[in-house]
């Protein structure tokens, strides 16, 4: 799976979660998931799992508290498929 | 400071109408919300009929995000819905996302007897249980928590004053209207979203079938299992739902000239204290007539202004009882006793929310000048008998209706009963 998938992948995942539409439809590596989509910060904890259930992977919880952008959560799951 | 409260808006989610019309027009009509639920059957209970609003999910979908909908039961669902009826029934617009105003005059008194059951039953405890709290994610807390509703509603439409929730068993919908009409009254607030909620739960409804509290003889009749006031009453039918009225300060209603259904002209709280025949489970009779009595002292009025009673009646040995101290409260002979009905006859007992839902139903009542049916009592209890004559079996066109009293008991021997009187300019 190459980073354009695996972002195309996470768009989907925060979709559900992102109360500014507009602004997923035109994100970018460097899109603020929290400030820019509107996500609320609770639901971080269930993007995350949502990764872990899409990817088959795992995500210690230091790496998930480093994840603040659309980037960051790509290079993340990169890392570990 | 001692303000006139009224009622500008209302909301309900109940098992035999979603919205007012839809409820109005089934409460005329004598329309049971009762339906065999087959999951009660499987799990062996023995009453396997309940009150669920109908379609209550797609009517979800339509009102609230996706991602509201994977946080909230469905308790949160029915009382969230109700609240958001009540606001824009009341004239307000529904706060849109990123709009930042917050109503700091505004608040709630949203109220639950069991709570998110369903969340516990279903994520919560199997999952612990397993040792997967780390997958257990975010929403559990939210949906769990006494105030589950309030934080809901007052996130979705910026409420800045009280937000709260109360819970006193089957009084509770009713004792949150009251909890609103003080505060306003007081000057504390100028509006409040005042009721209850109840989700739709086997994991509520099986302690109460398990102390054999339920009807067990009408499972394959469904919409004949909900009996007040009858003979062949043996238990009450576990409901669900939620109502919210939006409560107002009389000159805040009358500066934005806001429609005005009705006054809340009184009410009172109180509780039997366990003693005089009173327990956990059974009315101390003595405070169910104080507490009637209370309420129409503080409304101001005589026992003969009132035109009809919406009792508490839920069809089991207690219903006697309660009739013969609305009588006794109300100093009337069985000849002079006001039309009493039950709103449970027809969607069951919806715990939490039942008070709130048959305040609702006084409220239409007064507003389209009936009295609707006390179904399924046909056969009504010997004790009760002398009294028939003041029981409607079937719809009473009555234009005349002005003041309608409502009480609610609860488990833990509490009391409540407020007075509602038709708007008239």
């Amino acid at each position: 799976m190459d980073q354009s998938e695996i972002r195309a992948k996470i768009v989907e995942i925060i979709r559900v979660y992102a109360k500014d539409k507009d602004a997923l439809a035109s994100a970018t590596d460097d899109t603020n998931i929290l400030q820019d989509l509107k996500v609320n910060s609770a639901r971080l904890v269930d993007v995350i799992l949502d990764f872990e259930d899409a990817f088959d992977i795992e995500v210690e919880d230091e790496d998930a508290d480093n994840v603040n952008t659309i980037g960051d959560a790509v290079s993340l799951i990169a890392a570990k498929i | 400071m001692n303000r006139r409260v009224v009622i500008t808006g209302m909301g309900v989610v109940a098992p035999n109408g979603n919205g007012l019309e839809a409820y109005e027009a089934a409460l005329r009509a004598g329309v049971s919300g009762i339906r065999h639920i087959p999951l009660l059957q499987e799990l062996k209970f023995g009453c396997t009929v309940a009150g669920v609003p109908p379609d209550a999910d797609a009517l979800a979908g339509t009102y609230f995000d996706e991602d509201d909908l994977l946080a909230m039961n469905s308790n949160q669902r029915f009382g969230c819905i109700a609240a958001v009826d009540a606001w824009t029934d009341a004239g307000f617009e529904r706060p849109e996302h990123g709009d930042d105003h917050v109503y700091w005059e505004a608040g709630a008194v949203i109220g639950t007897g069991v709570g998110g059951l369903d969340t516990a039953g279903e994520k919560l405890v199997p999952m612990t249980d397993a040792g997967r709290v780390r997958r257990m994610g975010s929403t559990i807390v939210e949906q769990i928590m006494g105030s589950g509703v309030s934080a809901r509603v007052s996130g979705m439409l910026a409420l800045g004053n009280q937000v709260t929730s109360n819970s006193s068993a089957c009084s509770t919908g009713a004792e949150a209207i009251v909890g609103g009409y003080e505060r306003i009254k007081n000057g504390l607030a100028d509006r409040m979203l005042c009721g209850g909620s109840e989700g739709s739960s086997h994991y509520i409804w099986a302690g109460f079938d398990a102390m054999r509290v339920l009807a067990r003889k009408f499972n394959d009749e469904p919409e004949k299992a909900s009996r007040p006031l009858s003979a062949t009453a043996a238990g009450f039918i576990p409901g669900s739902g939620a109502a919210i009225l939006h409560l107002e300060s009389l000159e805040n209603a009358e500066q934005r000239g806001a429609r005005i259904y009705a006054e809340l002209l009184g009410g009172s709280l109180n509780c039997g204290g366990h003693r005089q025949g009173g327990s956990m489970t059974a009315p101390n009779q003595t405070s169910v007539r104080r507490c009637i009595r209370e309420a129409v002292a503080n409304a101001g009025i005589t026992s003969d202004e009132i035109d009809a009673i919406n009792g508490h009646l839920t069809a089991t040995v207690a219903d006697p009882r309660e009739v013969a101290s609305w009588a006794a409260a109300l100093e009337c002979t069985p000849e002079t006793l006001p039309l009493i009905t039950s709103t449970k006859s027809m969607i069951g007992h919806g715990l939490g929310a039942a008070g709130a839902m048959e305040s609702v139903a006084c409220l239409l009542m007064l507003q389209g000048g009936f009295v609707h049916p006390s179904i399924n009592c046909e056969d009504v209890h010997a004790e009760i008998e002398p009294y028939a004559a003041s029981i409607p079996q079937q719809v009473v066109e009555m234009p005349e209706l002005r003041t309608i009293i409502k009480a609610g008991f609860g488990f833990g021997d509490v009391n409540v009963c407020v007075v509602f009187r038709k708007w008239s300019d």
